[in-house]
């Protein structure tokens, strides 16, 4: 408990020490180019110090909970004594590692659920576009969207197929569904791409392909172990695309005003 | 009691953002490894902690993350020196991605591979000095990244030209990178935006976008972040030929 207590501390210091530069660049042009007050100050700098706070704890939080079970899972999970079963010693094929994709699956949906930047993009696409995009359709949207990348990325490193086929394939994919999808959503989606991958996500998946590249035969951690961050990146914009598509289409076909 | 009702209906909300990851790790702990979860105690704390941390988060966002943003975005558009909004635009995506803990976790991985392959000499110091490139390398590409997604929203050019181009760049620098630099690059993308950065630089680019005439917010004000996504793959593939 009181170790608990004392990293909190550390991980707070350490929070304020990252967020010292962009603190340092906002209220340095806001005095000296801008020129101007601060309107709200007090409420601003109050708000500040809560994502402080509130990230201090997030992230002491998942490392004394749900980082250490999911990291040893992401090791269990990829041994082979435990994908062979009761035959230990055969040849393992793609399709033995089916509970590694399942919780590849798994894992990338839940965390992108908790992603806190993913949230704060949820909301502001919220207000901006007036309620017609609705914070958990975004959400569940990308979450599939990376659920679908991360076990597609496992697949890839199981495999051993170079990393370029496939994200030259999504690069193509989703340059053809630009095109038929509805204008409004097409910044967000690209945005939904990079938001996605943060505090939650990167640790864990990255546990998993570590794991995953040092025990597959054949594989070297250093250079296959990379990547899945990749595929996190780049099917989130896909399903946000096709989301926008569906409800487009939806509408469409009940013939109800336009929403999202 | 109307803000106890407010507080509780955060703290709530938290839990349930959290409750799919405790699902899944349960689940696979007790049905798949059929083994029994450790440390109870702690893990409750933890999770105490997670939902605590993320509803002050939440809080936090809205009054100050998203108004000082915003704040910044109509001075500067009143101010009407695009110099100085672009130099900020700069800083900004410099700023952030230079102390980011993954990207410098990125760094280091990626100058033991770069060892590993030979293309480094394998000492302390020519390890530190490539993965110190690196991440100055990384910085200025947000940095560039943010200035040419605020350009293009006073403009009001569409994101999926830009974008094209992002694509066409990455693909043409796959072919002539090292073939070792290729997944920490493809990985350095997702791991620059940091849940700091995202609310401040979406709340710039929307608020840029509504305050500029002729421009909607909707469809102009975001596209930052997939900006700053995309310039460090191109960036770091560069660093791996020229090192």
């Amino acid at each position: 408990m009181l170790h608990i207590l004392s990293d909190l501390f550390f991980v707070i210091l350490a929070t304020i020490w990252d967020v010292l530069p962009i603190a340092l660049i906002i209220f340095g042009f806001q005095l000296f180019i801008l020129r101007k007050p601060i309107p709200n100050l007090k409420k601003i700098v109050t708000g500040f110090f809560l994502v402080l706070l509130g990230l201090g704890f997030f992230l002491e939080g998942l490392e004394a909970a749900l980082f250490p079970l999911g990291r040893l899972m992401a090791r269990q999970l990829t041994d082979p004594a435990f994908i062979a079963g009761d035959e230990l010693g055969r040849a393992l094929e793609w399709w033995d590692y089916q509970w590694v994709y399942l919780f590849a699956f798994a894992i990338g949906f839940s965390t992108t659920i908790a992603e806190p930047s993913l949230l704060a993009v949820a909301i502001k696409a919220n207000q901006v576009s007036a309620g017609s995009i609705g914070i958990w359709g975004l959400r569940i949207a990308v979450a599939i969207g990376v659920a679908i990348g991360i076990a597609l990325g496992v697949y890839r490193i199981v495999t051993g197929t170079p990393l370029y086929w496939y994200i030259i394939s999504g690069y193509v994919f989703v340059l053809i569904q630009t095109l038929f999808a509805p204008k409004m959503i097409i910044a967000l989606a690209y945005d939904s791409g990079g938001v996605t991958t943060s505090t939650v996500t990167v640790p864990l998946v990255a546990a998993l392909g570590l794991g995953l590249a040092s025990t597959v035969p054949g594989r070297n951690p250093l250079l296959d172990g990379f990547g899945l961050i990749a595929f996190a990146s780049l099917f989130p914009i896909m399903s946000v695309l096709a989301y926008a598509q569906l409800s487009e289409w939806m509408a469409r076909r009940s013939n109800k005003p336009e929403s999202l | 009691m109307k803000s106890l009702k407010a507080i509780w209906t955060a703290v709530f909300d938290s839990l349930r953002d959290l409750l799919p990851i405790i699902v899944v790790i349960g689940f696979f702990q007790l049905a798949v490894l059929q083994q029994p979860i450790p440390n109870f105690g702690e893990i409750a704390i933890g999770i105490l902690f997670v939902v605590i941390g993320l509803t002050l988060f939440v809080q936090g966002l809205n009054m100050g993350l998203f108004p000082i943003g915003e704040t910044m975005a109509y001075a500067f558009a009143s101010k009407g020196s695009i110099f100085w909004l672009l130099c900020f635009a700069f800083a900004l995506g410099f700023g952030t991605t230079i102390a980011e803990p993954a990207l410098i976790a990125v760094a280091n991985e990626a100058a033991i591979v770069a060892a590993e392959g030979n293309m480094i000499e394998n000492s302390e110091e020519s390890l530190a000095d490539y993965a110190q490139g690196l991440r100055i390398t990384v910085a200025i590409s947000v940095g560039i990244a943010i200035v040419l997604g605020v350009f293009r929203i006073i403009k009001g050019w569409p994101i999926q030209y830009l974008i094209v181009v992002g694509y066409f760049g990455v693909v043409v620098m796959t072919f002539f990178a090292p073939r070792e630099i290729i997944g920490i690059a493809y990985d350095s993308g997702g791991v620059t935006t940091s849940t700091i950065t995202v609310p401040l630089v979406t709340a710039l680019g929307v608020g840029l976008a509504s305050s500029i005439k002729g421009r909607n917010p909707m469809v102009d004000g975001f596209g930052l972040i997939a900006f700053a996504s995309l310039t460090p793959m191109i960036f770091v593939m560069a660093y791996g030929m020229v090192v």
